[in-house]
């Protein structure tokens, strides 16, 4: 069977060689790096603009970036029908095209996350190392001592003024990572809005289009994780507490309100943002006109009209802006409006991607997309409903390892 | 006083700089490049298609597939044909079942899901076949998007896919606004028209031409007056596909229509 | 090193050097720019000579005049006369070492490719003289009445019709 032709239905005249050939893994890829470089902005907009309520959800979205970074080039290695020549894109990089640089963007991205990260932790592995060190006891203490020393890269120092020119680091590392991670996404929409041969690609907004809905996609989850994260600290608190007898009010607290809602105003603008550009895209088109029309109409107020104008605009993007713009935002509304937020900017990378192969270069077929639920195969697997989970699920595996090593939350024991 | 450090970081220093070698840095060299560029290319290898005389007939897809090793019963086609019928009352219905390999043999037209469209003879306004295939554009943008310059284009005008660099992403696939390009199904790696390139250098003419019974399909070296298929494209009314899209295709056609797609 | 904070930069370099070096041992040395320049030529020039080699399947019908006199001369001078031998009986290849005999295709299909008849005037198609596939003696193999080699002399083996 030919790639592409397990998922995808023609109608009318479709040319033979045409399939979807972007498919799920690929609508996942924009959606993972969106939640990598909103996750960035959102700590960023501790450490260099000085949002200072935000200091407890500003650690915790960095290592989430870091967490989500990984996942990035997931989808790629798993749409790749050659994944182990993954590494042909560093070796002859062919800069004419908008997906060679990614590897490197990536790389420089990831370099600059994983700085931050260590500035910021780096007080936290020596404190550990010499801890370990000192009172460990076994082979897995051994181990982990030796880990936490490797991971000092032998900067031992941790007076005052050290950790100080590490705070400045910090700084000057979210400052630059901010546009690194706004030309990551940026770039994402640029790998679209670049094909000339796709009608509902090309546009030299959609690089605009995509930073923004990252940004938003990024806080909604941030928020979201936050929230589940703190609940889940609170449970296993008063667990603790119960079984040690401690007193209530040593127990860790859940979700901070106020942070919440704080980081839910951010939120909003970026949403705002988006939607204006998106409507701005689909009038100006229904407005020229122009040859592609046609199809893009019957596309968009016909075959996909419940993906953009129901789940996208309508669940995704309205009834969350309603929810979050209320005053007096609950926590319970804002899991409620992040949730649907997260769910309109995957419908929007749905659309766009799959949208985009929904009909013929002919201008005169369509192609209906039906995604793989139950794997037959290797490639369905790989581009179908397990894929697309495995990529999702994969961010909250490895932020489970990392917090193990640097904690996201400020620590009640004293090494 | 020289520390377990510093030696270390020197010992490290020296070592990485002898293994790094100056050629790994080098992206291209500009002077080979203009040498490469002074020899003037005497081959243009061109296409043209008389639509008058294709009847549809698939021979040259058939042909293509065997010569140049696509899995036979594979919906994918190198080259393939189109039926266009326009209705007396405007509708054009357009079909390639099987991308024309075994011809069309009925008069049914093939609209994917939504069925099988018989037109009645008296209904027919115009009716008429468009064989396609890759248009080996002066711009090609396939090879303007590969990120890892597996597709390229050679002196003499043929885009080509290298099967052991490709890394499969699809970019080239979707940035034809042709739709020429699609997956191999053995090598897994983008495939595409190659204008026969093994049978152009050794003096022979494309399968699909040496298929045609009918003249339809015609292939030459546009840098060569006195080819024939160069006299007709500099002498007589051609046009091309989807001139909007910048591309400059390569393949010349007589007798197109403006429902062509 | 005074300063600890350009530690990670260290890093970031030698994963640089690691990856430069990884770049001099795996890219073949005949690629780069090639004739057509950086944006259209950037490739491994040997893939051109790969793509020369490849073998070729239908070598013309030229080839099968001297030991299949007798047919060219019935063809020659037929309406069929332009149907390159490989349409109907496949790819020469290596014949008549490998395959030693080619196909002798009877079926109804082929003829149809040009002979189902379609009234399309705007085509040559529509001047071919054809037949509705559906009620011209749909059970019959073509041959059975026409030489394919010169569909205007009836076949010459033709079976006595029921």
């Amino acid at each position: 069977m030919v790639h592409g032709e397990a998922w995808t239905l023609k109608e009318f005249f479709v040319y033979p060689n045409e399939y979807i050939y972007w498919s799920i893994q690929i609508v996942m890829y924009p959606f993972m790096t969106g939640l990598v470089a909103g996750a960035f902005v959102l700590s960023s907009l501790y450490h260099v603009f000085g949002v200072k309520q935000l200091k407890e959800i500003a650690r915790f979205s960095l290592v989430f970036s870091f967490a989500l970074l990984p996942c990035a080039p997931m989808p790629l290695l798993l749409h790749l029908q050659q994944p182990l020549r993954n590494h042909h894109v560093l070796m002859t990089p062919h800069f004419t095209s908008a997906i060679a640089a990614f590897g490197i963007v990536f790389l420089t991205y990831g370099m600059i996350v994983a700085s931050e990260l260590w500035f910021v932790y780096r007080g936290h592995f020596v404190a550990r190392a010499l801890h370990l060190r000192e009172n460990g006891r076994g082979v897995v203490d051994h181990l982990l001592a030796i880990l936490f020393s490797l991971l000092t890269l032998g900067a031992w120092d941790v007076g005052e003024e050290a950790l100080h020119r590490d705070e400045k680091a910090v700084k000057v590392l979210a400052g630059a990572g901010i546009p690194v991670a706004c030309f990551l996404h940026g770039y994402a929409g640029f790998i679209f809005g670049s094909v000339k041969a796709n009608a509902l690609w090309m546009t030299p907004l959609m690089p605009v289009i995509f930073i923004c809905s990252a940004v938003v996609s990024g806080i909604a989850l941030c928020i979201l994780s936050y929230v589940a994260v703190c609940q889940l600290r609170k449970l296993l608190g008063r667990r603790a507490a119960a079984r040690d007898d401690l007193s209530p009010g040593d127990e860790p607290g859940g979700a901070d309100p106020a942070i919440v809602a704080l980081t839910a105003r951010y939120l909003l603008i970026f949403l705002v943002l988006a939607i204006t550009l998106e409507l701005l895209d689909l009038i100006f088109r229904g407005y020229t006109a122009v040859k592609s029309w046609d199809i893009l109409r019957s596309v968009i107020y016909e075959k996909d009209f419940v993906k953009i104008f129901i789940l996208q605009y309508g669940l995704g993007n309205l009834v969350p802006f309603i929810l979050l713009s209320l005053p007096r935002l609950t926590i319970r509304r804002a899991v409620a409006g992040t949730l649907l937020v997260l769910l309109g900017v995957f419908m929007m990378r749905w659309n766009v991607v799959i949208g985009g192969q929904a009909f013929s270069s002919s201008f005169a077929g369509f192609m209906e997309y039906r995604l793989p639920i139950v794997p037959e195969s290797m490639e369905t697997f790989r581009e179908g409903l397990g894929g697309a989970l495995l990529v999702a699920g994969m961010p909250y595996f490895l932020f489970f390892l990392i917090s193990r090593v640097m904690p996201i939350f400020p620590s009640r024991q004293n090494y | 006083m020289i520390t377990r450090r510093t030696f270390c970081k020197q010992a490290l220093l020296v070592a990485g700089g002898t293994v790094l070698p100056l050629a790994a840095l080098e992206l291209f060299d500009p002077r080979r490049l203009l040498a490469e560029k002074e020899e003037g290319a005497k081959v243009r290898w061109v296409f043209l298609v008389d639509t008058h005389k294709c009847v549809g007939c698939g021979f040259c897809v058939k042909a293509c597939k065997i010569e140049n090793e696509i899995p036979y019963d594979a919906h994918v086609s190198r080259t393939w044909v189109e039926r266009y019928v326009v209705t007396k009352d405007g509708r054009t219905l357009i079909d390639s079942p099987g991308a024309a390999r075994d011809g069309f043999t009925s008069s049914k037209i093939d609209q994917n899901s939504a069925g099988m469209v018989e037109v009645k003879d008296e209904e027919i306004a115009k009716a008429f076949f468009v064989p396609k295939l890759c248009n080996q554009c002066d711009n090609p943008p396939c090879v303007q998007v590969c990120p890892v310059g597996a597709t390229y284009q050679t002196a003499d005008g043929v885009v080509l896919v290298d099967r052991k660099w490709c890394i499969g992403c699809g970019y080239c696939v979707m940035g034809c606004p042709y739709g020429v390009r699609f997956f191999h199904p053995v090598y897994n790696v983008a495939e595409k028209c190659t204008f026969c390139y093994h049978r152009l250098h050794k003096g022979m003419k494309t399968a699909c031409v040496d298929a045609c019974p009918f003249g339809a399909r015609q292939v030459g070296n546009l840098l060569d007056p006195d080819d024939p298929v160069t006299k007709v494209i500099t002498s007589e009314r051609v046009s091309v596909l989807k001139e909007e899209y910048g591309t400059k295709p390569q393949v010349f056609y007589l007798g197109l229509s403006m429902e062509v797609k | 090193m005074k300063n600890h904070v350009w530690r990670p930069l260290y890093i970031a370099l030698a994963l640089v050097a690691v990856g430069l070096v990884a770049r001099y041992l795996l890219v073949p040395p005949d690629f780069g720019v090639h004739e057509r320049g950086y944006m259209y030529g950037w490739h491994r020039k040997s893939n051109e000579k790969e793509w020369e080699a490849v073998r070729v399947k239908y070598r013309t019908g030229r080839s099968c005049i001297p030991c299949h006199r007798d047919k060219h001369d019935d063809i020659r001078n037929s309406p069929h006369a332009a149907i390159s031998c490989e349409n109907c009986h496949g790819a020469l290849l290596d014949h008549p070492k490998d395959p030693v005999s080619l196909e002798i295709n009877r079926s109804r299909s082929l003829c149809l490719r040009c002979h189902a008849r379609l009234p399309y005037k705007a085509s040559l198609r529509g001047s071919i003289k054809g037949i509705n596939p559906e009620t011209h003696y749909p059970q019959a193999e073509c041959m059975m009445c026409h030489y394919p080699h010169n569909p205007k002399r009836p076949n010459p083996k033709r079976e006595v019709r029921s």
